[in-house]
């Protein structure tokens, strides 16, 4: 397209609410902020376990 | 529940984002234009009126650049329909922030933990509190695997006896029991030395080292008891640590407050002190505090945040770049939509627990007695408050179901809420300004990277 460029197509939170919400992800302060809030920058246990094998 | 698309401007670039799909576009001058001024249901051809509105384009123009909207609007990319997200509480406990000292050795003059102490009597976690609380968390996991316990304080090396027998303790169960503990530790670097660091390399899966950035700001700010900096002391131990750590996760996180709203210089220090995995943060305090951030900084903050966002671009294209914690966003995977719904889990997947063995929704309300949820020495644990921390979240918070921003904020933190506002789910305004903020300028990062490597490729 000359005038969008879609960063993501392939990623849809709606299409990807089917079969989540396992819980095995990490608490999001947990990893480096323990003192506000972001849930965007974490990783999906699920995916992140496909990746490393 | 309704559509959503949040335009904006940020770093040159001009985006779009569908909240409800989560897909992000970067438009020309006249799509973003277009977007200004149209609303669903979207029809297949570019609307007379548009065309009116923009009569400094041209009207072929205006009707591709429509197209190309109408395109994404029935892909659902574009105006797509917001879903109800609904997850049922567990009940289970997976994550714990385990103080094992209320003790420091520094006096940080912006500490929520008051030199350690969160308002109370020094002291260091037994080892038998430490088990109790391990068992704790492996009896109330339920059926997940993946388990987290963050040494934190105070400053947990003061106890790193305890930490090293607590580390052995939850290895052993954690075979016995077919789990796996993913420890971290967040340090202030004073007492790290060679045995300190191997230990924590091996056995930590991630590593939080506080320092806040350039020296005469952390110095300022992060002291010894007797008042001097820590700057010359924890950098080389720092340095050494990540030396050390191959693959393994860690970051430098600092604080920011009021005397630093140039605080993308102190990011800045951090990467060319060599550090490319930086975390550094709006301090929390009460308001009156002369250091805590106040909505009339607002402005000024931001400035700063697109100003350092501008510079990872640059450092992106020089080859050399680094993390910025609060702007690192995985576009294409990242946490499924039930994690972005119900946030960091404070009170009901994560606990943290004290020197007493007392249990507490999180680290930051240890501070308030009344949140008190029960005693890992007791076996005391109040399931009807886990219950409503549970069901803190962007569904079930009229604010937030209302903001642009809720996928990637999560609800915000229950803590500031309630410190500020009284409540757990009522949103305190200044951090969910930073936190738009935050999400503009990494989506605009993401934006100008794909830009050039578009350029590069071609």
């Amino acid at each position: 397209m000359k005038n969008v460029k879609t960063l993501n197509r392939s990623a849809s939170l709606i299409k990807r609410a089917v079969g989540a919400g396992c819980g095995e992800c990490q608490a999001s302060c947990q990893s480096a902020c323990k003192t506000s809030c972001t849930v965007a920058n974490q990783k999906c246990a699920r995916l992140t376990k496909k990746t490393d094998k | 529940m309704t559509s959503c698309v949040h335009t904006f401007k940020c770093c040159g670039q001009r985006v779009a984002l569908d909240v409800p799909s989560g897909a992000v576009h970067v438009l020309s001058e006249i799509a973003y234009e277009i977007l200004q001024r149209i609303a669903p249901p979207l029809e297949p051809e570019c609307p007379t009126s548009l065309r009116y509105q923009l009569a400094k384009y041209e009207s072929s123009d205006v009707a591709e650049a429509y197209g190309e909207l109408y395109a994404l609007y029935k892909e659902g990319l574009l105006f797509s329909e917001d879903q109800e997200y609904k997850m049922p509480p567990t009940g289970v406990v997976k994550s714990m922030c385990l103080h094992v000292s209320h003790d420091c050795n520094m006096r940080c003059r912006y500490c929520f933990a008051g030199a350690g102490g969160y308002t109370r009597d020094r002291k260091l976690m037994s080892l038998e509190v430490g088990k109790k609380a391990l068992d704790f968390l492996f009896e109330k996991s339920g059926n997940i695997h993946n388990l987290e316990v963050d040494m934190f304080g105070g400053e947990p090396l003061l106890n790193f006896d305890v930490v090293r027998e607590l580390v052995a303790y939850g290895r052993a169960r954690e075979r016995e029991l077919g789990k796996k503990i993913a420890f971290t530790i967040t340090t202030n670097g004073a007492l790290l030395d060679d045995e300190t660091i191997d230990f924590i390399n091996a056995e930590f899966s991630n590593v939080v080292l506080s320092i806040d950035g350039r020296k005469e700001v952390n110095d300022r700010m992060r002291t010894f008891v007797d008042g001097s900096g820590t700057y010359d002391a924890i950098l080389p131990k720092f340095k050494k640590l990540v030396e050390r750590r191959g693959e393994r996760d860690w970051y430098v996180r600092g604080t920011f407050t009021r005397e630093n709203l140039d605080f993308a210089s102190d990011v800045i220090a951090l990467a060319d002190a060599g550090f490319d995995q930086i975390s550094v943060e709006p301090v929390v305090l009460d308001e009156s505090d002369p250091l805590a951030i106040r909505s009339e900084d607002l402005p000024r903050i931001f400035k700063e945040y697109e100003r350092l966002a501008r510079e990872m671009i640059r450092r992106y294209r020089e080859g050399r770049p680094f993390n910025f914690f609060h702007f690192m966003v995985d576009l294409d995977d990242g946490p499924c939509v039930y994690k972005r719904c119900k946030g960091c889990g404070s009170g009901s997947e994560y606990v943290a627990v004290t020197p007493d063995g007392d249990i507490f929704p999180c680290h930051q309300f240890v501070e308030f007695m009344p949140m008190k949820m029960g005693n890992v020495l007791d076996g005391t644990f109040d399931k009807d408050l886990q219950k409503k921390f549970a069901e803190h979240g962007i569904m079930t918070n009229p604010v937030c179901r209302e903001c642009w921003a809720k996928y990637f904020c999560g609800g915000g933190c229950a803590a500031n809420n309630y410190k500020y506002n009284g409540a757990v789910n009522t949103p305190y305004e200044i951090t969910c300004e930073l936190e738009r903020k935050r999400v503009e300028c990494a989506l605009a990062i993401k934006a100008a990277i794909a830009q050039y490597e578009e350029q590069n490729s071609k």
